[in-house]
């Protein structure tokens, strides 16, 4: 990515979601809104940010440009490319991968037809990277689609969940 | 402060220590050494690089020394079994994903991770999976990155955020997929963003220019001055095979501290520029030919005879540049008054001289420097501090994260990195006018000088509640400062804004400094180099014509220092007419350009900056001596010398000189110890009403300061070089019908340029800035002045 002289500006709404963020913190301390600056400014854009709306947020926050795509770059449900419109997210860690995740996973690939950290081409799904521990172990293997957690998945429970989806 | 001592052991050894200091602070001052990488003595602790594992007695772990506070009766062993097991470990885990690059990595030799592998390192890893490998980015001309190499250890991140003000690099990813960077592609644009390359502690980021060409162990290591603000930067050149290599800051915590600006920095590459003149040049019948010294300097002498034979030795004038050394600056102005003419200045971005014989005995800072973190107020007028003399800056800056209410009063709405509480960006016109609200603000405190001369000049003037503001703030502060800057210093008006500062000043308490804009300002005018006053302020017997006026006057030959007078003048246009119409012209200079050739009839190649021994003094007024480290390139000499031989051939008395040194102990001796002040009772000017049409501001961007930088090939590629644009606010654009990218006709005295437009909001709305030091404006005239636009 470059540089880019484009600017563009938060919409109201964003705007005024994140000025309901920057009250609840001390004043000098606009910056603890960025979490949820991102997440609206995400959610606005289909999913996903991109330079300039990174951009517009850090001017919004008085951040330097670079902080906000350090956070951008650190939380994985921050995206940074256009993605499927469902996203989904299968743990692998230890308590999953002991209980079958890596299977669940193979089989959304293949039924979907694509690899971790893709999107469908008819832009309905997205399959997120290798995902960390989301703590629901004790009924593992789980995954989350959409924030909403299905655990103690088969490859028939995750058919039906996903096809449930528009 | 309170500070509790407390007694500690170290290695057996007892300690005494502030309470509450970092072990690794007292360990270093007490020369026992702990490893590190993330911890600098000037940075932020970030305590992550965990290499400083230290045993403490009752810790249950190792604890990292550079975070972990000293208490009373604290046992600390650093070369326990514990201590080293622990550091082997940190060492091992490091090495893990850093590749084994050395032989091609510039870093080699001065590699603190190498030099540290060699002592806690393994000789074989246990690791065999692949290394990481991180891509490297463009960050601009100056600073190279492999960041493969990079330990994270985070001092580049914390440099930018805590010293240059300024975050460009950062940390993005996560774990394994963390790489400092920029993130998008962009080039670094602090003026101090060389810095990195010192701090990173492996080859992570390293000098651009410098890369491939040299070994650390290849190269001496010589003390030098840097040249090129007021500061004086304390300097290291590198030399291998005659050759400066590079420069990087020698450590003196009154001037730069461990820091250096990256004008200072890399400024050395303009002594290799292809345009070097090499052999003396002389001009016959309208053929340039080169000669051997002794046709050239006879042909100097005869051709100066000439002149002052057939008209007078008043017809004769010189300029020197303020980057000249004391010696040769001491030596021009005997040079010239021996031949019985005292035309002699270094003030050549200057336009007010009105109360030159008022000045103090050079523009002091008014303080030391390391004092201006100290302030708890200071007023700015006409200066970009922050590009202008970046190490000031930095003092300023420090003094603003203390509390410090930095007030600005500027043409050009700068981004400055630090807070400022109040500014007020207005023409240039205005500023004497603004300054003198300020003073006014302060009428009801019983406070202001009663000079009739001053109730005049601010009698007119409005007081708006940000000028009430700044009196406010300069009257409660302790410790107060007003600096005049570049821009201050070249104001048409300037006489009136000393006064009105030094009012100010008075009338708060506060003291005055100015910032002035070369290396050797202040030794140019200690040495006599002012056609006013002679060696150490003396005021001459027979006065001369001053910079402005020498070229006005059309004399008939002139004698020139170090100078690329179309780019460094004031009136590069009007130099240039002199210039051609002067019947003799010689060039003491470095470079040889067709525009040179076009007026001057001698070109006599001098030494520069790391080529000759001399003495710089700088804005706080301490002189700085340094030797040459390598030779001047062919037939080039140093200035001093050439001008020795000079008063020689016109067998003057006073130039029997065989060393710099000589010269520095006559003028020294003759000056004897003199006490400078600023608090000077300058005489109050009518100030002149403001400008109604579009004025046109000027500053002179960093790197095209004088001819070194911008032969200077690196710093010629950064973004702070002028730009031979129209800069001009979006409204005003849009009234004269201009936009982005478009050609503009400007016209400034009957003279007219076509220059391409650039948007800039910095600018005021009834101005335009234009850049000095590029050629495309060299022909428009002087500094200020009205300006009318249209499209091309
Ligand atoms: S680039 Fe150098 S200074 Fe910056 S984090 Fe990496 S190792 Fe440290
Ligand atoms: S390991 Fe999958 S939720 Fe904890
Ligand atoms: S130097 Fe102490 S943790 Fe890095």
């Amino acid at each position: 990515m470059t540089e880019t002289a484009e600017k563009i500006e938060l919409s109201s709404n964003a705007r005024e979601v994140i000025d309901q963020w920057i009250v609840k913190y001390p004043k000098e301390q606009k910056r603890s809104a960025v979490l949820a600056a991102l997440r609206e400014v995400q959610h606005e854009n289909q999913g996903y940010l991109t330079v300039p709306l990174m951009d517009a947020v850090a001017d919004y926050l008085d951040l330097p440009k670079i902080a906000v795509y350090e956070v951008v770059s650190f939380y994985s449900m921050l995206e940074t490319k256009p993605c499927g419109r469902h996203s989904i997210s299968v743990c692998t860690n230890i308590s999953c991968m002991l209980r079958g995740a890596d299977e669940i996973v193979e089989h959304i690939e293949n039924k979907l037809g694509i690899k971790t950290g893709e999107s469908t081409s008819d832009g309905r799904y997205y399959l997120k990277c290798e995902e960390e521990c989301l703590a629901a172990c004790c009924h593992a293997p789980m995954m989350m689609v959409d924030h909403v957690y299905y655990e103690n998945l088969t490859p028939e429970s995750v058919d039906e969940i996903l096809d449930k989806l528009d | 402060m309170n500070e509790e001592i407390v007694t500690i052991q170290v290695d057996g050894r007892p300690l005494q220590a502030r309470k509450g200091q970092m072990l690794i602070e007292v360990t270093d001052k007490n020369k026992i050494y702990i490893p590190r990488f993330c911890y600098h003595q000037k940075l932020s602790i970030a305590a992550n690089c965990r290499m400083c594992l230290v045993d403490v007695e009752k810790a249950p772990k190792p604890l990292p020394a550079c975070a972990t506070p000293v208490m009373d009766g604290m046992q600390v062993a650093t070369r326990s079994k514990r201590a080293l097991d622990a550091q082997k470990a940190v060492m091992e885990f490091l090495l893990i994903n850093h590749p084994l690059d050395c032989p091609i990595c510039d870093q080699g030799g001065e590699c603190e991770l190498q030099d540290l592998a060699m002592g806690y390192g393994r000789d074989i890893s246990r690791y065999h999976e692949k290394k990481r490998v991180v891509k490297d980015k463009n960050i601009g001309p100056l600073v190279q990155t492999d960041m493969t190499r990079c330990i994270h250890c985070t001092r580049c991140v914390r440099f930018g955020e805590e010293i240059a003000g300024l975050k460009e690099l950062g940390a993005t990813g996560r774990g394994e997929h963390m790489e400092i960077g920029t993130y998008i592609e962009k080039s670094m644009i602090s003026e101090m963003s060389g810095n990195v390359i010192d701090l990173c502690p492996v080859g992570a980021l390293t000098s651009k220019p410098f890369r491939y060409s040299a070994r650390t162990w290849e190269m001496q290591q010589i003390p030098g001055i840097a040249p090129h603000d007021s500061v004086g930067s304390n300097i290291h050149f590198h030399i291998k095979g005659n050759r400066v290599k590079r420069v990087v800051p020698a450590e003196n915590d009154s001037i730069n501290e461990v820091w250096l600006s990256d004008r200072d920095r890399f400024s050395y590459e303009g002594l290799y520029h292809p345009d070097r003149l090499t052999a003396p040049m002389i001009k016959k019948s309208g053929y340039w030919q080169e000669v051997d010294w002794e046709t050239a300097l006879s042909f100097v002498r005869d051709g100066l005879k000439h002149v002052m034979h057939h008209h007078s030795s008043d017809q004769l004038g010189a300029l020197a540049s303020a980057s000249a050394t004391v010696e040769e600056l001491f030596l021009m102005q005997r040079l010239l008054r021996s031949l019985g003419t005292a035309n002699i200045d270094h003030r050549v971005r200057q336009s007010d001289f009105t109360d030159q014989d008022k000045a103090p005995l050079f523009p002091w800072l008014g303080m030391p420097i390391a004092e201006l973190e100290k302030q708890d107020a200071v007023l700015l007028v006409g200066s970009h501090v922050r590009k202008e003399q970046p190490i000031i800056n930095h003092r300023l800056r420090k003094a603003t994260m203390h509390g410090c209410q930095v007030l600005v009063i500027n043409s050009l709405n700068y981004d400055l990195n630090f807070n400022v509480a109040t500014r007020i960006i207005t023409s240039p016109t205005t500023i004497p006018e603004t300054l003198a609200g300020v003073v006014k603000a302060l009428a009801g405190s019983g406070k202001i000088s009663p000079d009739p001369d001053l109730k005049t000049a601010i009698s007119t003037a409005t007081v708006s509640d940000n000028q009430h503001l700044m009196a406010e703030t300069l009257l409660n502060a302790g410790k107060g400062v007003i600096l005049l800057g570049n821009q201050a210093m070249a104001h048409p008006q300037y006489g009136a804004l000393c006064s009105l500062a030094t009012a100010l000043a008075k009338a708060t308490g506060c003291h005055i400094g100015f910032l002035s804009d070369a290396a050797n300002v202040s030794g140019a005018w200690i040495a006599g180099a002012t056609p006013h006053r002679g060696p150490g302020g003396k005021a001459a017997d027979k006065k001369g014509l001053n910079a402005a006026t020498m070229l006005e006057n059309e004399l008939k030959a002139y004698v020139l220092l170090g100078l690329e007078p179309e780019l460094d003048c004031l009136d590069g246009h009007q130099a240039m007419q002199a210039l051609q119409a002067a019947e003799f012209v010689v060039n003491l200079t470095a470079y040889s350009s067709e525009s040179i050739k076009a007026y001057a009839d001698v070109l006599l190649p001098i030494a520069q900056f790391a080529e000759t021994s001399g003495t710089y003094i700088n804005n706080e007024g301490i002189w700085q001596s340094f030797n040459g480290v390598v030779p001047p390139p062919g037939e080039a000499r140093p200035a001093w010398k050439v001008l020795r031989v000079m008063g020689n051939l016109f067998e003057l008395e006073g130039f029997d000189f065989d060393t710099s040194l000589e010269i520095k102990e006559e003028l020294k001796n003759q000056i004897g110890l003199k006490s400078v002040s600023n608090m000077i009772n300058w005489s109050v000017p009518h100030l002149r009403a403001a400008s109604s049409g579009i004025e046109r501001i000027t500053e002179v961007p960093m790197n095209s300061i004088d001819p070194l930088t911008r032969h200077a090939a690196a710093l010629q590629k950064t973004t702070d070089v002028a730009d031979g644009k129209l800069h001009i606010h979006p409204q005003l654009a849009s009234a004269k019908g201009l936009d982005e990218g478009q050609i503009a006709r400007v016209e400034q005295d009957e003279q007219v340029v076509e220059l391409p437009v650039t948007l800039d909001e910095r600018v005021p709305k009834n101005g335009v800035l234009i850049q000095a030091g590029h050629p495309d404006v060299a022909s428009l005239g002087p500094w200020h002045g009205q300006i009318k636009l249209g499209k091309a």
